[in-house]
């Protein structure tokens, strides 16, 4: 991240390094994507050793508003996208425009996700399908939650005179986590949701 | 940090006081890792010397059999978990930065929460002992059925507490691994190329991107088992559709990739300490170096080699069979790579030398012990008998254990200052390479006989074995004392050291001893050539006599 704007001599004292901190966070990223990466595999296997996969009256898991969801979400990883572009061109209200509206699409689909829990029929006890059902979703709940949270400081910090000149990484991480709790949820609701044989 | 000038302050601030703080400061974090991990390799060690005590007889007569499942179980999590994974740690941030030259890691406050999360977990862990129940009592792998009964009821309970502090630690090591690997990638001096880089620092790197890959399935794996545990799930319950076997491959799956976290920083410090008092560069760097990420890839795909037994498919046993026997191959390299440096090198058998050599012969002992392992016929053979616990302590104590006692008498003058005392060395080194030995030794006939792990008590018949390898034990245990002894008298009142007092090359000793705060501060000198140039006269850095003599000036007038 080195930019025209020369950087301020001493201005990082003992204990600050901020240069790595996008490289700190993409390999942090790669770490957090194993243990999804497991979640899915154990998924896959409890679901193809089951022999009772479904818990008794229930008959699959309605499609039509986790896709709804689901393209509200993918459409937030655009106006992330948007919000980046602004703030190069350095126009912070338009980028505090388009992150606002990340976050509000963020809280909608978690808004549908907890209506979505809410009328279903099984819980976590409910067999294996249950337990991974709910484990899937709340984990990747919890990290769009997470998201929300890291693009509230952020949008707090642009506030800060100055702070965002000659790059931000904090935003560049942000951004990175939200499209990756993106491809997340894509898998997440392929295998879930259509897999459903 | 004031300005800097090349002879910087050569103290860093003094006073015990920065040891029990919150530091941010890599030399005072290392520290706090080694000496918190040898309090609990002390921990650890009781127990141990309770189980050599209670299987010095057949009967079951020292400890209750619950109670014995209790303390192996602990000690087991504390040797890993709050010793040996600590331990590394600490050399990590000693070593890393300063082999490098950077002024600290990465990321500082990140790295003081990691450590700081080291006390707090081991906290939660010890407390287990005082709850109704008792610790933990399902081995340190956990394995359901055992692992998720609660036959008390009581919400908190040893298995609760153990899978709390098991997932604290792996958060801990991820927060770890996360800065060493950006400190290796990205704060390397000037010239120093990956290819020229020490081989210490390129282990570490292999090490810390396995903690990256497994240690996130182990967690996963562990969130599901305390859900078993607590919340009523039944991810691995067989009368609720769950599968036990899955978990011991979210287990394996990190477990094994485990064993070379914690061996790779061995063949680093073997790769280090070997040419210094070989006075021979490192036989085959490269390849060495590449190595360790050739035991990467490959070790990422052996894990069901710890499940032959469990009920895999025959193909899945045969495959990791294989991968696990192609292993062999870098390690052999490496192997090789040591005894070509050491061979016909100026030998120096200082302490530091001793406690490598004697590593290395265990770890090729253990070698062999392991292949046979691997082969699926022996394997189901001796799985869960003693023949397997003395495997791994040959690779766990006879190398990885005397490799990092190796590394603190070697780099013990560079951080603390003072030399360490050769003869107490030497004794501490003759009596932990006699008693492993002892120790670990007859584990093997036991297991080939059908000794089961695990028991309190047994079959008269293992009676001669067993008393051996107690013996052995309590020699390991009396070990400890030349070396605490050694610690703390000359860390208090050692001579004073200079600046390399063994003649090595590399970074770190062209720093002062203690090196200051901020190591070379803005003065990093720029690499010219490949570590270990032992015997050829190359300068491993622009300038260096230059430095060299004012380190020594620094020196004459302190
Ligand atoms: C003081 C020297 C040591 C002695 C005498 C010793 C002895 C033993 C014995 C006898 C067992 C088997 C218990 C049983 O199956 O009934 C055992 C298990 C074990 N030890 Fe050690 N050990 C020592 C050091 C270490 C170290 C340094 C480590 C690791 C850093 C370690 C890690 C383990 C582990 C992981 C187990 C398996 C526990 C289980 O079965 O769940 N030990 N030890
Ligand atoms: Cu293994």
């Amino acid at each position: 991240m080195t930019s025209a704007i020369p950087t301020p001599a001493p201005a990082h004292g003992h204990g600050e390094h901020p240069k790595h901190n996008l490289t700190g966070f993409i390999i942090f990223l790669c770490s957090e994507s194993v243990i999804f990466l497991a979640f899915f595999s154990g998924y896959a296997i409890l679901k193809t050793s089951a022999l009772n996969w479904l818990p008794a009256g229930v008959d699959g898991l309605e499609w039509r508003t986790p896709l709804l969801n689901t393209v509200v979400l993918l459409s937030s990883s655009g106006a992330i996208v948007v919000a980046e572009h602004f703030k190069a061109k350095e126009k912070l209200w338009l980028f505090r425009a388009f992150w606002l509206l990340t976050m509000a699409m963020g809280a909608y689909f978690l808004y549908g996700q907890a209506v979505e829990w809410s009328g279903l029929k099984f819980g976590f006890t409910s067999g294996t399908f249950g337990g991974t059902f709910y484990l899937l979703t709340g984990f990747h709940g919890l990290h769009v939650a997470t998201g929300i949270l890291l693009m509230g400081i952020m949008l707090i910090k642009s506030f800060i005179p100055g702070n965002y000149e000659g790059g931000e990484q904090g935003v560049q991480a942000t951004s990175l986590f939200w499209h990756f709790v993106d491809v997340i949820w894509v898998v997440l609701f392929l295998l879930l949701y259509v897999w459903q044989a | 940090m004031t300005s800097a000038t090349f002879p910087a302050d050569p103290k860093p601030p003094a006073g015990w006081s920065r040891y029990f703080g919150f530091s941010t400061d890599a030399k005072v974090i290392g520290i706090q890792y080694i000496v918190l991990a040898f309090f609990y390799f002390l921990v650890g060690g009781f127990l141990a010397m309770i189980i050599r005590g209670e299987l010095i007889t057949p009967a079951s007569d020292l400890v209750d059999r619950t109670v014995y499942n209790g303390i192996y179980t602990m000690h087991g999590t504390i040797m890993l978990f709050l010793f040996i994974f600590p331990v590394l740690n600490g050399l990590n941030n000693l070593l890393i930065p300063t082999m490098i030259g950077a002024p600290d890691m990465a990321f500082p406050r990140l790295n003081t929460a990691a450590f700081w999360l080291v006390p707090v977990f081991s906290l939660l862990l010890v407390s287990s002992f005082f709850v109704p129940g008792g610790p933990a009592a399902a081995g340190w792998w956990s394995y359901p059925p055992v692992s998720i009964q609660n036959p008390l009821g009581h919400f908190i309970n040893g298995q609760f507490l153990w899978i709390l502090a098991v997932a604290l630690s792996g958060i801990s090591s991820i927060m770890g691994a996360v800065n060493f690997v950006t400190t290796i990638l990205r704060m390397r001096a000037p010239g120093m190329t990956l290819f020229r880089m020490p081989v210490f620092c390129w282990t570490a790197l292999a090490a810390q991107s396995l903690q990256l890959i497994g240690l996130p399935a182990l967690t996963g794996g562990a969130i599901m088992l305390l859900m078993d545990l607590s919340f009523g799930t039944s991810f691995y319950r067989a009368e609720g559709g769950g599968d036990p076997v899955l978990y011991q491959h979210f287990f394996w799956f990190y477990s094994h990739p485990a064993v070379y976290v914690i061996i790779l920083p061995v063949f680093g410090i073997f790769s280090e300490i070997f040419p210094v008092y070989s006075r021979k560069p490192l036989f085959g760097y490269v390849y060495v170096a590449l190595a360790s990420f050739i035991i990467v890839g490959l070790g990422l795909v052996v894990w069901v080699h710890h499940m032959f037994p469990s009920g895999v498919s025959q193909w899945m046993r045969d495959l990791f069979m294989g991968t696990t026997m192609l292993i062999a191959v870098p390690t052999g390299v490496k192997v090789f790579a040591w005894l070509g440096t050491i061979w016909r090198g100026k030998l120096r058998l200082t302490t530091p030398m001793l406690f490598c050599l004697g590593g290395l012969f265990n770890f090729v002992f253990a070698g062999i012990t392991g292949i046979m392992l691997a082969t699926v016929p022996v394997d189901i053979h001796v799985s869960n008998t003693y023949f397997v616990v003395g495997h791994f302590h040959y690779v766990i104590y006879g190398a990885a254990v005397m490799g990092i006692f190796a590394a603190i008498y070697h780099w013990f003058p560079k951080f603390t200052g003072r030399m360490p005392y050769e003869g107490l060395g030497k004794l501490h080194c003759l009596l932990t390479f006699v008693g492993a030995n002892l120790n670990f030794l007859p584990m093997h006939p036991l297991g080939l006989m059908g000794m089961p792990r695990r028991v309190s008590s047994y079959d008269p018949e293992f009676t001669f074995w067993n008393v051996i390898a107690s013996l052995g034990a309590f020699l390991l245990g009396v070990s400890i004392i030349p070396f605490l002894l050694n610690m703390l008298s000359s860390w208090i009142r050692g001579p004073k050291a200079g600046h390399n007092p063994w003649n090595a090359i590399g970074l770190e000793w062209l720093l002062p001893s203690p090196p200051p705060v901020e190591n070379f501060e803005d003065e990093v000198p720029t690499v010219i050539s490949r570590p270990y140039g032992y015997g050829t006269g190359e300068p491993l850095v622009e300038h260096q006599a230059e430095i060299e003599r004012r380190l020594e000036l620094q020196e004459a007038t302190a």
